[in-house]
């Protein structure tokens, strides 16, 4: 492989590391503070495309119709956390595995009967819609270089909003010791209300926005959502900084693993989670227990 | 036509089924008594296709199309009312030999319909070809060896082996006059296969691949092997994918600017069904595959407009092959005058079986599998038009088959 061969495959396992991090991101922030194995998080995932695949065709704007997915997929968060999460608190991580599985059955056949088997695609915007010479033979689509800068600006902005806001001091001090926040008199079942449907939200987003550049068809969060519980683990339970650090550790070791070892791809990704969880039970940021 | 569904079943489907036994059960009710006991039981067929995930709109599309089938013959199978006991595969495989076994020994079906998996069709075959019973046909899956070393007396495909479309895919490369190649497809049994065949021609008609790419199914993540490609710079590429990879791969390629240096060829799955979701990204591109949306024979025409006045949509080339294997049921139960339990009859019949489908003339080889023409076809529109006859007649070689 030549250096710039080498530089375009690095190029592609950042920008995928982007794309994981934005859907491993609402995984760790529930799992991390709520303690809830969110199995709906593909589910979230899938719905997002959906929404901005029927949203644009609606409003005729893609970044109008995410705008108006994000507050819907903020709102369905929010009531599935009211109405079914917020009972099972106290309760074992087994009935939460079967309410969140329940919630991916739910969600699947909502699907089918709203929008059918059939598979469709979202335009990329025309605003965007340009590509750049790489190399002497590939482009690279402007859309891409896009994803990757929003992604970059949702991690900065959850950065911020977890280390240096009132919400992310209750978010990290949630996530430390749950009885102690409550007794300092904070309304933890609001504070989770809020992270339930921020997460939701990050997963949805991260469907639309990765919409025009994927196809949207039954199922496609099951893929997503094995592979975002890979990240999360590799990063540390609960870690956003970890989730971000695991995303990139797995986009860079699937792109390469294609490349360099193609029979054991399907692999490499799970050999590196194996290799990190020997070396660091917890996972790269977690606390251990 | 009635159905019995297994879970996961929608909303629509239940109570769509709920409304046609209610509907049953009152005209029943009003017929004398002594007139029931000479009414013949209804013909059972077992369905195993997948309903939910990637390959969902295959599954529909084929069980639409054996309905439309049946309902344009009355609805009956020599003579007799169908009853359709419908499985989603859920496309696992290892949930098959449990499905099918289900299918045989509880619901004791006359007909088993499925699969649209390779793996699953394997598994399926082992035990339905052992116990001999029932009458099975492959209404997708390609796998080469279902009419290979698994062939069996009571198992037919309508559909195609994955050597059948694949095989004459890398003539036309060549012939087009490219010299070198890089194959890009899934890894699972039909990408290999098909991949295999496609080599082979292409090889054979003086060409070279240089390299030989497998992908992790279902991984859709094809960024990396397409950098790949970019730095090899092989004059073509050949590739299989379907349904929802399908429609990433080719929508990827273009927009990596490859499509204009480097023409993808490949099996006519790869566009079949998804070309309306790849838009402009698939124009242009040329597959080989058993059926055009725009063949010239009047079974295709009136199979088109009849699909879409009782769907609503295109038919596409998995319609068909749920249309074709209707035509194969009523073939068998016509023989036999609605006796399904006269397998030696109904086989023999299918044998012989000549059907005139909407994708031409078919038969059956020796082995069981659909003996068909394949075409070569070019994205237009978001149509698959017709540029004409690759192969006539071609059947698979059928390695390993003792049928054969």
């Amino acid at each position: 492989m030549d250096l710039t061969a080498f530089l375009i495959q690095v190029l592609n396992g950042v920008q995928y590391g982007f794309l994981l991090f934005l859907v491993a991101s609402g995984l760790t922030l529930i799992f991390g503070i709520m303690g809830i194995i969110n199995l709906a998080h593909g589910a979230f995932f899938m719905i997002g495309a959906y929404l901005a695949y029927s949203l644009t065709a609606l409003v005729g704007n893609f970044f109008i119709a995410v705008v108006v997915g994000l507050f819907a997929m903020v709102a369905i968060g929010y009531l599935i956390e009211r109405f079914a999460i917020s009972f099972l608190y106290r309760r074992d991580h087994l009935y939460q595995v079967l309410l969140t599985y329940g919630l991916i059955l739910v969600f699947n056949e909502l699907q089918k009967i709203i929008w059918g088997t059939d598979f469709h695609s979202v335009p990329v915007p025309a605003l965007l819609a340009g590509s750049v010479p790489l190399g002497s033979t590939q482009s690279y689509p402007i859309y891409r270089f896009f994803i990757s800068l929003v992604c970059l600006a949702i991690a900065a902005g959850m950065y911020l909003v977890i280390a240096r806001t009132r919400l992310g001091m209750m978010i990290r001090a949630g996530a430390w010791d749950r009885e102690v926040v409550q007794t300092l008199g904070i309304n933890i079942g609001r504070l989770f209300a809020i992270v339930f449907s921020l997460g939701a939200a990050l997963a949805a987003f991260a469907g639309m926005i990765g919409a025009p550049v994927s196809s949207v068809y039954p199922g496609m969060g099951d893929q997503v959502l094995i592979i975002s519980f890979v990240v999360v683990v590799i990063g540390g339970i609960g870690s956003v900084k970890g989730a971000f650090i695991g995303a990139m550790l797995i986009g860079l070791g699937d792109t390469f693993g294609k490349v360099l070892v193609p029979n054991l791809a399907s692999f490499v990704v799970y050999a590196l989670m194996a290799a990190v969880l020997l070396w660091r039970p917890q996972g790269l940021f977690g606390r251990g227990t | 036509m009635t159905a019995k569904i297994y879970e996961p079943m929608s909303r629509r489907t239940l109570l769509g089924t709920a409304a046609a036994t209610a509907g049953l059960a009152t005209a029943a009710s009003i017929v004398p008594f002594g007139v029931a006991i000479g009414a013949q039981a209804k013909v059972r067929i077992g369905i195993l296709l997948p309903y939910s995930g990637t390959y969902a709109m295959l599954g529909n599309a084929i069980t639409d199309g054996l309905k439309l089938r049946l309902a344009e013959a009355g609805g009956k199978l020599g003579g007799r009312d169908v009853e359709f006991v419908i499985v989603d595969s859920q496309m696992s495989v290892p949930k098959a030999p449990q499905n099918t076994q289900k299918l045989i020994a509880k619901e004791k079906v006359d007909f088993l319909v499925g699969p649209v998996h390779s793996g699953i069709a394997a598994a399926m075959a082992k035990i339905v070809g052992r116990a001999g019973n029932p009458i099975m046909i492959v209404p997708n899956a390609g796998s080469n060896a279902v009419t290979g070393p698994l062939c069996a007396s009571n198992i037919f495909r309508t559909s195609f082996s994955n050597w059948q479309p694949a095989y004459p895919g890398g003539k036309v490369m060549a012939d087009d006059g490219h010299k070198t190649a890089v194959t890009i497809a899934w890894k699972y049994g039909a990408g290999i296969q098909m991949m295999a065949a496609g080599k082979s021609s292409f090889e054979k008609a003086g060409g070279k691949v240089v390299k030989d790419i497998q992908v992790p199914f279902p991984s859709v993540e094809f960024q990396a092997n397409l950098s790949e490609i970019a730095a090899l710079k092989p004059d073509a590429v050949f590739a299989f994918f379907s349904g929802g990879g399908a429609v990433k791969f080719v929508k990827d390629y273009a927009a990596a600017g490859l499509k204009e240096k480097i023409p993808l060829y490949g099996p006519g799955f790869l566009t079949e069904g998804v070309s309306m979701a790849q838009g402009a990204a698939a124009e242009g591109i040329k597959t080989t595959l058993h059926y055009a949306d725009n063949l010239d024979n009047a079974a295709n025409k009136a199979f088109r407009a009849g699909y879409k006045k009782m769907y609503g949509k295109e038919a596409n080339v998995f319609s068909v092959q749920g249309y074709d294997t209707g035509s194969l049921l009523l073939i068998a139960m016509d023989a036999v005058k609605g006796d399904s339990g006269a397998k030696k009859a109904m086989i023999a019949a299918m044998e012989k079986a000549k059907i005139a489908s909407p994708r031409g003339d078919i038969s059956f080889s020796a082995a069981h599998n659909v003996v068909q023409d394949i075409y070569l076809r070019k994205v237009v529109k978001g149509h698959q038009n017709l540029m004409g006859v690759v192969a006539k007649q071609l059947a698979d070689p059928a390695r390993g088959c003792r049928l054969a």
